[in-house]
């Protein structure tokens, strides 16, 4: 117990103390009513086994440790990302509540987004009399230039019409006429977050241009766009710049939330900051092409795109790892007549550099992985590029389309043979994975840390560590002000990736006298 | 003495809500009021436990996560499912730190996020089905589970799906509780009611079950009601209580059991922590068993000791020598902490806004340390949760319930608090500003903060906050004059 004012312990190591120790045994002992020890031991073990994972993956209901969430989430994402916009949510107050959490907790950041607070009432009536009032107030008191109006299961479920909501709200004098809103529906009960984050772009770039197409046209402006999709590394976006930037390319980069999740602490709160502007995304129609940057995410958009603004879309591949990045330079260069400058050629040398130094310590080593499609894809790509070897590649929200062209990707290198491809798997499933053909390590985000320690539970021989890449990571600070697109991207990948490598092998020889025969100052 | 009086108060809340259209202004307006410690009853002077402005950024939350998140998550030897689309299981896993001992995934499921992941033809077609399959397959693969709540989510209510059937016939298939909690994150006016909704399952399916076949109760039996367990707070509340003497049968529901929760009808007294999530339980085990149930706060030395010694006079001798026993062995022990972190602390200005219990009952934990607290809200409070916090509160402390995020801003810059004790929607805002804030609800990974041990981490932590070196930072040197 605390009995120390100059050296208080928090919860570890407190309740390793004898007192609590003996509480809990007398509860478990007395009250609890569970199972003997070696019973709960007999069972876990099993949850462990080749055995298990058979009925694991012959469940056909139940989704346990989902690796996605539900799509107003990525529509709140991606209505940050435009200047002055407030994300604003049509339906159960409940469901922001927890948005702004998830990415409170992601980003070490605020994130402002409203709710109309539907209740029981807006269940038997409608939601209408809710989003007059939830309008006005929001415009009222935040006072943005912008509305980006999604759903939440609620809405989608009694049928709430968006557009003809606003247009009432506005016709009625609850928001003035000139205020945008665009608007997406998003029901949570249809793909993941990812396709929220491409419906509201879809509805934000529909509502800006579709009745002004008369006065554009591809091409009367020699830029290009560029469509991050649900992407929550800023250095990310920010490495699109500085590359675009460099090559002296004209371009839009179609939502920027860079600056509204990362301002200053300088004594004042900024609800807006930054963001891609409004005349940008009017103009978007007039450039030579858009490019997709998380393409498999993006399906809406795209065909919005080639429809309606009449733009090639070109298809590329998210700029992760050597080859994606080198793609999509190209696919610029090519549309821009704009050459790949010296600088940009530098950066990648220096990837292809740190490549090879490091590549003795990555080829061969064996990674379980999951996240969105896109970035699966890409980081996938990325570990055959440098000898390693992909085990089990799961991915909760994509298609069969999808896993498709992972198999063929992967059959296309050496590296890539032995891999396992699960579409709409999640992560209990990917537990066993992990159990019955260990992996030297797993690449995921957080929620990965429990099937770590699950690992752990079979000795320290056994654990397979957790290399902490994709959203959300709530247990680490601040990677996601890092970079994981371009060359940029490919090093700190890769600098992650053979660090963590690295640190393990020191943790493995460093035992004085044991295992130390590895144990090595220079590596 | 409170830092503006109550005129003061009254006009800094007129002055904030000009900016709001005005029938939220009015609506608003009940909402807001300055601190009268006299008052008895607020209803005379405030509302609460009504539905949030739309639009208007509020704090809270709905029925599902009072359910899920607060009161039958934590019961840790069962499944809870959240029933229905994939998002609000994935949002509330994990998220408050209800500790409970056990082997995760074989004999203990709280962490695990269990959801039907609806798709879009369960929605059309009904998730009756999915739900039956569902149980089956949790038994099939978590053998060990004393039985599932199937925690119903928005569209559950709105498709008209009837979870009570299928719970009732899958519990008599598989011979194990199925519990259907029908608190979709609509009803209500926020978690509030899904408190209160999980109260009720506890009341129809949980605690008759054993009634009948109950021993007589030992003098000594008693349960701890509403903690649950952040950072470990119920044990180390509960070693106090069983250092005293007391034989704890069973904790709600933090770490708990579906066997502590049964064999609770036969203790002596249930002792309530969290007032607002399980009063209707305590006052039904009243009603129905006879059971009396009393409140207490265990933030702070000052009512820590007060509410062992309230406790103890509900028992005999023994137990009342126990607890000055118990209550002069930390003693000096706290009197350490404070002579530590009280000339740290001394008359700095602390702004809450919690949900629950906590804006009022940590108020004595921050009077220990000589703070003051100058204003104090809760997102879901109903009108006798403010009839407890006039009395703790200075004459003219500012009252917000179900403050928006702009009341809260506005509150700070004008109140200037040098703490604010929040979550985590309101910790970035006020750190940007220069305030320090610590989350009350997850006691910002820390904790626990319940009890001698508890606040001796709070007492650190408070200092961290607010003495950091970093606050002093924000403005760069050649622009500080």
């Amino acid at each position: 117990m605390n009995n120390d004012a100059e050296a208080i312990k928090p919860c570890y190591p407190l309740f390793q103390d004898d007192e609590y120790q003996q509480m809990l045994s007398r509860k478990r002992e007395g009250r609890e009513e569970g199972y003997s020890a070696d019973k709960v031991h007999e069972v876990f073990m099993w949850t462990t086994s080749e055995e298990y994972k058979e009925l694991n993956f012959s469940r056909e209901a139940l989704t346990i440790d989902p690796a996605k969430a539900c799509q107003p989430l990525g529509a709140v994402l991606c209505g940050l990302g435009f200047e002055g916009s407030l994300p604003y949510v049509h339906g159960s107050q409940g469901c922001v509540a927890y948005f702004r959490t998830y990415f409170n907790r992601h980003f070490k950041e605020p994130i402002a987004c409203v709710s109309d607070s539907m209740t029981e009432d807006a269940a038997v009536f409608g939601g209408h009399p809710n989003m007059n009032q939830g309008l006005q107030n929001a415009y009222t008191i935040y006072q943005p230039k912008m509305l980006a109006v999604s759903t939440t299961c609620m809405a989608e479920v009694i049928g709430d019409d968006l557009n003809a909501f606003i247009t009432n709200a506005k016709n009625e004098g609850y928001l003035p006429q000139e205020v945008p809103t665009p608007f997406a529906h998003t029901p949570s009960f249809v793909g993941s977050h990812v396709n929220g984050w491409d419906n509201m772009f879809e509805g934000i770039i529909r509502y800006f241009t579709i009745n002004e197409m008369e006065s554009k046209e591809v091409g009367s402006k020699a830029k290009i766009n560029l469509v991050p999709g649900f992407e929550t590394y800023l250095g990310s976006y920010r490495w699109l710049h500085r590359a675009m930037g460099e090559m002296g390319v004209d371009y839009s980069l179609l939502c920027d939330p860079t600056e509204v999740l990362d301002t200053p602490a300088d004594g004042e709160y900024r609800m807006y900051a930054g963001g891609t502007s409004i005349d940008e995304v009017k103009d978007a129609p007039n450039a030579l092409d858009t490019l997709l940057l998380q393409p498999w995410g993006l399906t809406k958009t795209k065909k919005f795109i080639k429809q309606t603004w009449g733009q090639p879309c070109s298809d590329i591949s998210v700029p992760i790892g050597l080859e994606g990045t080198d793609q999509f330079l190209m696919k610029v260069s090519e549309l821009t007549g704009k050459p790949i400058p010296e600088s940009l050629e530098k950066e990648r040398g220096r990837l292809v550099d740190i490549m090879t130094d490091s590549h003795a310590w990555l080829h061969g080593k064996r990674f379980a992985l999951w996240g969105d499609q896109d970035f699966v894809m890409g980081v996938t790509k990325l570990l055959t590029e440098i000898g390693a070897e992909p085990t089990h590649i799961l991915c909760n929200g994509a298609n069969k389309r999808w896993g498709k062209a992972m198999r063929k990707m992967l059959d296309e290198t050496p590296f890539g043979e032995k891999a396992e491809v699960h579409v709409g798997k999640d992560l209990w499933h990917m537990r066993s994975l992990v159990f019955t053909d260990r992996p030297d390590f797993m690449i995921g985000n957080t929620y990965g840390k429990y099937i770590q320690r699950d690992t752990a539970y079979l000795g320290k021989d056994f654990e397979v560590p957790l290399i902490r890449l994709g959203f959300p990571i709530f247990d680490r600070h601040h990677l996601h002000r890092n970079c994981i697109w371009g060359y940029e991207g490919a090093m700190y990948i890769i600098t992650t990736l053979v660090n963590e490598v690295l640190a393990r092998l020191d943790e493995e020889t460093q035992k004085l006298g044991e295992t130390d025969y590895n144990f090595d100052l220079i590596r | 003495m409170s830092s503006m009086n109550r005129q003061e108060s009254e006009a800094l809340i007129e002055e904030v809500l000009e900016v709001y259209p005005e029938q939220a202004r009015s609506d608003r307006a009940k909402h807001l009021t300055a601190n009268d410690p006299n008052l008895d009853d607020a209803s005379k002077c405030m509302t609460s436990n009504r539905k949030s402005v739309p639009g208007v950024m509020t704090q809270r939350g709905c029925a599902y996560a009072g359910s899920r998140g607060v009161v039958w998550g934590p019961v840790k030897d069962m499944v809870h499912l959240s029933h229905g689309p994939v998002g609000c299981g994935q949002y509330s896993r994990g998220g408050r730190r209800h500790y409970y001992s056990g082997v995760t995934g074989a004999d203990s499921f709280t962490t695990i996020n269990f959801t039907s992941d609806f798709q879009e033809k369960d929605i059309v077609f009904g998730g009756d089905h999915k739900l039956k399959k569902i149980i089956d397959e949790i038994e099939m693969l978590f053998p060990l589970n004393k039985g599932t709540t199937v925690q119903s989510e928005c569209p559950i209510g709105l498709i008209g799906d009837d979870i009570g059937s299928v719970a009732r016939e899958a519990g008599k298939r598989i011979d194990k509780a199925v519990l259907p909690v029908s608190c979709e994150g609509f009803r209500g006016v926020s978690q509030s009611l899904g408190h209160h909704i999980a109260n009720d399952v506890i009341r129809d399916h949980v605690l008759t079950k054993r009634y009948d076949e109950r021993p007589e109760p030992g003098p000594y039996d008693v349960a701890i009601i509403g903690d649950y367990n952040i950072g470990g707070d119920l044990w180390s509340s509960r070693i106090l209580l069983e250092e005293m003497g007391l034989n704890v049968l069973a904790q709600w529901s933090g770490d708990g059991t579906l066997a502590e929760m049964e064999e609770t009808p036969r203790v002596q007294l249930n002792l309530l922590h969290c007032y607002r999530s399980m009063n209707y339980i305590s006052e039904f085990m009243e009603e129905k068993f006879g059971i009396p149930y009393m409140e207490y706060n265990f933030f702070g030395p000052t009512k820590i000791d007060q509410s062992i010694r309230d406790i103890a006079a509900r028992f005999d001798e023994t137990i009342q020598a126990n607890a000055e026993k118990v209550i002069a062995k930390y003693r000096p022990y706290m009197d350490q902490v404070v002579e530590k972190f009280r000339p740290r602390l001394e008359g700095k200005k602390v702004m809450l806004y919690v949900g629950g219990l906590r804006p009022r009952h940590v108020i004595g934990a921050y009077e220990d340390l000589g703070m003051e607290v100058v204003g104090a809200g809760y997102e879901f409070a109903h009108n006798d949760d403010y009839d407890r916090t006039f009395k703790e509160l200075g004459d003219g402390a500012l009252i917000y319930d179900d403050a928006s995020a702009y009341e809260l801003e506005e509150f700070a810059k004008r109140l200037k608090p040098d703490l604010i004790g929040g979550g985590v929607k309101e910790k970035y805002v006020f750190q940007k500003m220069g305030i320090p804030l610590r989350q009350m609800h997850s006691w910002d990974y820390s904790g626990p903060y319940h009890g001698y041990d508890g606040f001796a981490i709070f007492a650190r932590d408070m200092d961290m906050a607010l003495n950091n070196p970093c606050w002093g930072a924000l403005t760069p040197p050649w622009k500080r004059t």
